[in-house]
């Protein structure tokens, strides 16, 4: 659905609402989205509020269950699978992973089922569509943000201090989002018309975990299977995230800019896509 | 203000267009779509919802959109609150739009009456500071004060429906557009509504309403649209349209299959036919509606409601199978008699809305699924000229004594 919101000039700032029949493809609409601001955080507060109503531990769900799942996988790949953490203590190591991965599972894993969860509202009332799967990420950032405490807890009991590129932690908080919320726009749309999507992604994110170095280093992996690892963004990600984190070595320029630049190619595309299968929405939801 | 120059809303060419999905046509998964694409694909069907509609609208104008089921009225709107995008045509609308087509649309049950009237302000597009502003005018207009921190799924449906409308009522939007919302809440609250949208309308700003009840439209509206199969048919006064719509009526039977799956409801359980078994009546003979339901593999039983109307679309009597303990089973094709014993009705045409219910949701509702003519052949002794049954909406079965 293509809208032209133009605020008339004069003194009745009247709006004028254009309603035609939607072109092909179209890129959100900026300004609409940031008007639709308000909307994405009483929707990300709704999501968080619902989360923790009804639980009897609350919010100590926030960080119990990064530290049971980091805890886990830590167990798993350095007691026994005896994988290298890269010269640090491997829960560390592996926290690192998790702040970056869990991110992004949540982003994509919730933003997947928000439009089909909302389904009432998408044919019931108007609003960017974007910003349903856009506001889970509030929640995801919430989990981010406390789990981030809990890494500098971790690092002063490990007597580990991250380097100056701790700075750019944010930097990759952001590209993080992106490719994640790229991600969560196609799925979520495609949920509309083709529900198996919901039971793909969960599948696809659990061989992600096991297939990105979130729990162990690429210094055991053979040749054969190094270009796999190099190819995927989330590779990338992690590098970077514990470079900041760390200490560890600096990802090459490549990576570097590779990381800025797909997460980005990923997150225009996703919009694209869901764009232009949003107009369906109502009718199909 | 130049707003007299230019109407509110200009509808131009306004169409619709959905794809019918034929039996085992409709792909749920993505690989019977693959599959479909392999295959080729069968012509699809196309239907207009919404066909070729243009109109304007002035401000200061309430218009009621009538229409039987399926006509293009929920479509119409939806297209005008941009919920879902027209096929072709433009329609441009000169200012904020505020819309509520459906009881308690935004509400989450989880959330409290507080968290929501601000979740819903904002959804409708009022900015928090607004909210704020009128927050205790939308729960003195709703009544929940004492409930106000309680979660809506614990609230009756009335109170949910009075919050929800406040909080549409007092958004500060030049369009407000409802859809069949009132018919909910009780006498006294509807009222309130009617005297909101009226002081909507005074303001110089818009009103859609969409209903199927003839007197709201002509308690409120200034002017109807009256729509048939997604055309715009009658443009004028309410009583006009009101007329076209009371005739469209009389030729009923002529419902055919895709009818049935655009009638509101479920469709859980839906009626197959719906017949009066005699064309007329005496004033004080038995009145028999049969009704057969198509079978569906579902355990919940149904009850039947039946609404006699007369020639205004008033109900005049209702028939709720719940009290005399009667109810369907949708596993069977059910071959259902309502026998009306009374009231004794005034001649004339009346039609039959036939719903079924189930817990708590409409499965289907037939609005005009039959209709039958009470001729004038009166049950009483003497004769008297018109006057003497005249006025009065039923006929009664009276006598006079001498004590």
């Amino acid at each position: 659905m293509s809208l032209s919101l133009l605020r008339r000039s004069g003194a009745d700032r009247q709006l004028r609402i254009v309603i035609t029949p939607p072109h092909r493809w179209a890129l959100p609409n900026v300004g609409r989205l940031w008007e639709g601001r308000e909307i994405l955080v009483r929707f990300a507060a709704r999501d968080i509020t619902l989360r923790y109503r009804q639980t009897a531990l609350g919010v100590i769900w926030v960080v119990l269950q990064p530290l049971l799942a980091a805890g886990v996988l830590t167990f798993v790949f350095s007691s026994v699978a005896k994988l290298p953490s890269g010269g640090v203590p491997p829960i560390l190591y592996t926290f690192a992973g998790m702040l970056v991965f869990n991110l992004t599972s949540s982003v994509v894993t919730r933003g997947s089922l928000s439009l089909v969860a909302n389904a009432s509202l998408v044919s019931k009332v108007f609003f960017p569509r974007l910003l349903v799967p856009l506001s889970t990420a509030g929640s995801a950032l919430l989990d981010f943000v406390v789990s981030l405490g809990f890494m500098a807890i971790l690092l002063a009991i490990y007597g580990v201090l991250p380097g100056l590129a701790v700075v750019l932690v944010p930097v990759w908080l952001f590209l993080t989002l992106c490719l994640a919320a790229g991600v969560a726009f196609v799925t979520s749309a495609l949920t509309v018309n083709y529900r198996d999507v919901q039971y793909v992604t969960p599948f696809l994110l659990q061989i992600t975990l096991y297939a990105s170095p979130v729990a162990y280093s690429l210094g055991k992996i053979s040749p054969h299977y190094r270009i796999i690892y190099d190819l995927n963004p989330m590779t990338w990600l992690l590098g970077d995230m514990r470079w900041s984190v760390l200490h560890q070595p600096m990802p090459s320029p490549i990576i570097l800019a590779l990381s800025v630049a797909v997460p980005l190619a990923v997150l225009l595309g996703g919009s694209l896509v869901f764009q232009k299968m949003e107009r369906g929405f109502a009718d199909t939801i | 203000m130049n707003r007299e120059a230019e109407p509110a809303v200009a509808v131009s060419h306004i169409s619709k267009q959905y794809r019918i999905r034929q039996r085992g046509e409709a792909p749920y998964t993505a690989a019977e779509a693959a599959l479909g694409l392999l295959r080729g694909r069968t012509k699809p069907k196309y239907f207009n919802a919404v066909d070729d509609v243009s109109f304007n609208v002035a401000w200061g104008d309430i218009v009621g959109v009538i229409g039987r089921n399926g006509a293009g009225k929920s479509t119409l709107l939806k297209i005008l609150t941009r919920i879902t995008a027209p096929t072709a045509g433009r329609a441009v609308l000169h200012g904020r739009v505020g819309s509520l087509l459906e009881v308690g649309t935004g509400f989450h049950p989880e959330l409290t009456g507080r968290e929501n009237v601000f979740l819903n302000g904002t959804l409708l597009g009022m900015r928090r500071k607004e909210i704020e502003r009128r927050f205790d005018e939308i729960v003195e207009f709703a009544g929940v004060e004492q409930f106000l921190d309680t979660q809506v799924k614990r609230f009756s449906t009335g109170m949910y429906v009075r919050l929800a409308f406040g909080v549409a009522a007092h958004l500060q939007s030049e369009i407000l557009m409802v859809d069949e919302v009132l018919a909910v809440g009780d006498a006294e609250f509807q009222e309130k509504c009617l005297g909101k949208m009226r002081e909507v309308a005074k303001t110089g700003r818009c009103v859609f309403l969409v209903s199927h009840q003839v007197q709201t439209v002509r308690a409120l509206a200034t002017r109807a649209l009256y729509l048939q199969h997604g055309q715009l048919i009658y443009d004028g006064t309410v009583d006009g349209a009101l007329d076209v719509y009371k005739s469209s009526f009389e030729r009923v039977g002529t419902d055919d299959l895709l009818e049935a799956a655009m009638r509101p409801g479920t469709g859980e359980v839906r009626f197959s036919s719906v017949r009066s078994s005699r064309d007329s009546y005496d004033v004080a003979e038995e009145k028999v509606i049969e009704f057969v339901t198509v079978p569906s593999p579902l355990a919940n039983r149904h009850h039947v409601r039946c609404d006699v109307l007369d020639v205004n679309r008033e109900v005049v009597a209702r028939c709720d199978s719940r009290l005399v303990e009667f109810y369907v089973d949708p596993r069977e094709e059910v071959h259902g008699r309502i026998v009306m014993r009374t009231p004794w009705l005034r001649p004339g045409v009346y039609t039959v809305d036939l719903s079924l219910w189930g817990m708590r949701l409409v499965a289907d509702a037939w609005h005009g699924a039959c209709s039958f003519r009470v001729l004038p052949i009166l049950p009483y002794s003497g004769a008297a000229a018109a006057d003497a049954t005249e006025g009065a909406p039923v006929v009664s079965d009276f006598s006079f004594a001498q004590q």
